[in-house]
């Protein structure tokens, strides 16, 4: 008798009103995870029968789901290729950018609070695993007044597949030759040393607990944690760290030369104040959503997003778009029927 | 001399046995202890009320993932515990010996499956033609976990009813069927339902075959059909994040799954102890 | 005009008649349960043929001897997944084996019966607790504790072997063998005591009588009876550690490398699935993964297969010799 009563009161729970709208289902890259969940709470919070359920289970994931048709849109800090979008046959995908982050080496140094200035040349020479100590000279030339220990660099980079990981190779491909030829760019690489945590959050979580170990994660990560994060020295010589400012800099030159697709690189960007690794980071929309409820929340969606949620960007570190991105996509917003 | 060899090599291994068994025996209070400690300390009326809120916003919790647990295991079990007890009634009281091997085989096969693996399969042939993640993945790649051990459950406890209770019914003139649902089966109820209840306690902990069958889910999850949040998979997201509250949650979530889990365990083999010592006495 | 002789037999058959339609579907309905069974299973091992024909096609036995994982030029080698998963299990075994074995001893020969229930049920729940929650236990208790003093420890003391060389990350291979050991216990322990158990008194006896030790005629006279036995519950446990996944994942450190150092990350075949299957974006990259997955089937077929053999010898009366 009371085991009916329980399965009838999971029942219930279960099947509560179909009178409220459908939840939306979304996924994708870690990167701008928290922001996003941001607005979708604070968008449900304003639109009570709109609910967005994002899993931040990388870009590569969202890629995927939304090419297995899973999901209803998906997220990823790397623009999909042709061969990805040409496996896609039922929509064409467009591409919405929402933010700007910056991807940042985040360290964990014992005895060092300092902030430590890193030159391209030193963190492909990390990464490829040719300098395996934190005094080696390549680290210490550029840090004078750091006393850096002689331990071993515990090398954290992603296990699942990531658009950070793509921000993060694709500018080392753009400075050192041999990190171009030995492994490239993409958003699931031949790692040549170090561990794999799943997700920004566990690339943070590794390094916050391990002592002498450097990572890669989205600013936010590092500022939320109280992690250390170091300077990069970008195209015109100054190490620059990555902040608000810096990272709209790097925006403000690829709004002149936007694609009319919107996808595009700018890592490595021109500049005397920009953070070289920064990076757009997308919403991949369907260009043809069948649900009518679900087609217009999330065109509602995307138009609040490019204007009262640009508001939230500063306090969680990311950049806004550039006003003449936002021009240019709520064009965009129309092509989805 | 030889003697005091022999009598001190006796005594030490003796000692030494003895602490392997007191050594693994605690293995199962440094758990209980350490989540007790730790998992207590976080659990808080707002964990079993709230949702899950963004990290850095306290005061969340996983109201979804319990229910989404609930619904999840629930239909595991209606799905696959009738599929196990008549297939474990065909084996012990209707097919031959052949045929019992091979079945028998076939879910020891099943059994040994890895749970990644049924995840895989589960997202085969049920996520991609629905175009969703839900809980009805989910169930079904429980369920697939279910049925093996209540089929081996079913079978075992049927044939350990002795002989002259089924020939006792079948010289009152029951038909082979009458007398398995009435006679057989009541006598063997104690310890069918004791396997039921272990192997369902066992997959309501199993995390690998939802990570891509129900996914995970920040809001409550209307119906079956959507992504349903699960208190396994929602320990293994927050406690290889880096937020603090975020770990704090997963000790409260370890300490209630492990706290069901246990319950339902002793539970159940208390009952088989005491419908043993029934049959017995 | 009809009898009351005549009619009973009529009434009789068709009576008859209605309990072998009774039976037959029973006999049906129960028949197509089991059937169902078999099928799902069927159904399964057909979907992982299937999903992984493109990679079979493509690298065929080559995939399980090369090392390289490069899903950017679609690349990819088994071996350092078959690697890890066989490191951390049998070193894992290493650890359960004689703690294992030493426990199962003692509940079944040493012990007084009353310590010894209590103490095996409460090994026995410890096959309860799920895998998650090792891994979160793991991950907080277990890995600080490597890194702090273990893996420390141990590299001063054999640093000079190639076992024990490498950053003190807390994470890789041993402390995932640590955790593994400690889940296959209770496999250990359990089946070991039913096959100790299981030996005639009369060999004990025997022992006694020629003068022997509790020790030595526990050790020399019943636990070779129970050779097979012991040796089964080796083998279910190594097909249960294998395709252990959550626990593992969660403290592996989830490099696909081959290292002589067991203070070295590594990774498994289930650990490889979890983390990129809900992100492989190539057909090649998801087509190789499924082809882990049965291997890692394959794998555990055969163990479990000759873990169920040997206890079946065992059970026979008079055997183990």
């Amino acid at each position: 008798m009371r085991s009916t009563l329980l399965i009838a009161a999971v029942m219930a729970i279960g099947f509560p009103a179909a009178y409220a709208a459908d939840t939306i289902n979304a996924a994708g890259a870690t990167f701008p995870a928290p922001i996003y969940q941001k607005w979708f709470q604070e968008y449900h919070t304003a639109h009570a029968d709109v609910q967005i359920n994002y899993q931040s289970i990388g870009s590569g994931g969202g890629i995927r789901q939304l090419t297995e048709g899973t999901v209803d849109f998906g997220a990823s800090d790397m623009p999909m290729t042709e061969e990805q979008m040409g496996k896609i046959t039922k929509f064409k995908v467009l591409h919405f950018p929402t933010v700007l982050g910056g991807v940042v080496p985040t360290y964990n140094i014992e005895g060092v609070a300092a902030t430590l200035k890193f030159t391209p040349d030193a963190l492909a020479g990390i990464y490829l695993g040719k300098i395996t100590k934190w005094n080696d000279s390549m680290i210490a030339k550029e840090n004078p007044g750091v006393k850096l220990p002689a331990a071993d660099i515990t090398v954290v980079h992603r296990s699942d597949g990531s658009g950070t990981t793509f921000v993060w190779s694709d500018y080392l491909s753009k400075v050192s030759e041999e990190w171009k030829s030995k492994v490239g760019s993409g958003t699931s690489i031949n790692w040549p040393v170090g561990l794999g945590g799943k997700g920004n959050e566990g690339v943070a979580g590794q390094v916050k607990q391990t002592p002498n170990s450097i990572g890669y994660v989205e600013l936010i990560y590092a500022v939320q944690n109280h992690m250390s994060y170091g300077e990069v020295k970008n195209q015109a010589g100054a190490f620059v760290k990555a902040s608000f400012e810096s990272v709209s800099a790097a925006a403000a030159g690829a709004a002149k030369n936007m694609p009319a697709d919107f996808r595009v690189s700018i890592t490595n960007a021109p500049g005397k104040t920009t953070y070289p690794i920064s990076t757009f980071t997308w919403l991949l929309i369907p260009d043809k959503i069948e649900n009518a409820g679900k087609r217009d929340a999330i065109k509602a969606f995307l138009k609040w997003m490019m204007t009262a949620g640009q508001k939230d960007c500063e306090g969680m570190s990311y950049a806004p778009l550039p006003a003449a991105v936002v021009a240019k996509e709520e064009k965009q917003i129309a092509m989805v029927k | 001399m030889l003697r005091l060899w022999r009598s001190s090599l006796n005594n030490v291994m003796l000692t030494l046995t003895g602490v392997c068994a007191v050594v693994t025996a605690s293995a199962l209070f440094l758990i209980l202890g350490y989540l007790l400690w730790n998992g207590g300390k976080s659990l808080d009326w707002n964990f079993f009320t709230k949702l899950p809120l963004s990290p850095g916003d306290l005061g969340g919790g996983m109201a979804n993932a319990i229910i989404g647990s609930a619904k999840i295991v629930a239909l595991a079990a209606l799905l696959g515990v009738p599929v196990g007890f008549i297939s474990g009634v065909f084996l012990a009281e209707f097919s031959n010996k052949g045929m019992a091997d091979f079945i028998r085989y076939t879910a020891d096969l099943l059994n040994g499956v890895p749970s990644i693996v049924i995840g895989i399969f589960a997202w085969t042939i049920i996520v991609v033609p629905m175009r969703h993640f839900s809980a009805w993945a989910g169930g079904f790649a429980l369920s697939l976990m279910v049925i093996p051990v209540t089929l081996r459950a079913t079978e075992q406890f049927l044939t350990q009813v002795p002989l002259s209770l089924r020939e006792g019914a079948l010289a009152l003139g029951a038909s082979k069927w009458k007398s398995v649902a009435t006679v057989v089966i009541p006598a063997a109820r104690t310890g069918v339902l004791t396997g039921i209840i272990l192997g369902v306690a066992r997959v309501s902990g199993e995390t690998a075959p939802l990570l891509f069958t129900a996914l995970n889910n920040q809001f409550w999850s209307k119906g079956f059909n959507e992504p349903t949040a699960s208190l396994p998979v929602m320990i293994y997201t927050h406690a290889i994040s880096p937020y603090e509250d975020w770990h704090r949650q997963a000790w409260a979530a370890g300490l209630v799954l492990l706290g069901l889990v246990l319950v339902a365990n002793i539970a159940a083999r208390m009952v088989l102890a005491r419908g043993a010592a029934a049959q017995r006495g | 005009m009809a009898t009351v002789a005549q009619t009973v037999p009529v009434r009789a058959r068709s009576f008859f008649r209605n309990l072998r339609a009774g039976d037959q579907i029973a006999y049906l309905i129960t028949f197509l349960f089991a059937a169902s069974v078999v099928l799902v299973t069927t159904v399964l091992v057909f979907e992982l043929w299937q999903k992984s024909e493109l990679s079979i096609q493509r690298f065929g036995f080559a995939f399980l001897r090369t090392t390289t994982w490069d899903p950017v030029n679609d690349e990819f080698g088994a071996l350092p997944f078959i690697y890890g998963t066989i490191v951390t299990s049998v070193l894992g075994l290493a650890i359960s084996v004689p703690l294992g074995v030493g426990a199962a001893i003692f509940l079944s020969e040493l012990a007084p019966p009353k310590t010894s229930n209590t103490l095996t049920f409460l090994v026995e729940l410890l096959a309860a607790v799920p895998s998650v929650i090792f891994g979160l236990l793991a991950i907080f208790a277990l890995v600080p504790l490597m890194r702090l003093y273990v893996q420390p420890a141990l590299i001063k003391a054999f640093g000079w072997s190639p076992f024990f060389k490498g950053p003190t990350y807390g994470v890789g291979v041993l402390t995932a063998s640590i955790v593994l050991a400690v889940m296959m216990f209770p496999y250990i322990i359990s089946i070991s005591r039913e096959a100790l158990i299981q030996v005639p008194r009369e060999q004990r006896e025997a022992a006694l009588a020629l003068g022997a030790t509790r020790w030595e005629a526990t050790w020399d006279a019943v636990v070779p009876f129970a050779r097979l036995g012991i040796v089964g519950s080796i083998f279910l446990s190594l097909a249960r550690a294998l395709g252990e996944t959550m626990a593992v994942t969660m403290v592996i450190g989830n490099d696909p490398r081959i290292s002589a150092s067991i203070l070295a990350p590594g990774y498994t075949i289930a650990s490889v699935i979890a983390n990129e299957f809900t992100e492989a974006t190539g057909d090649m990259h998801l087509s190789a993964l499924v082809e882990l997955g049965l291997v890692l089937f394959l794998i555990t077929i055969i163990l479990n297969g000759l873990g169920q053999l040997l206890l079946i010898v065992t059970a026979k009366p008079g055997t183990a010799r």
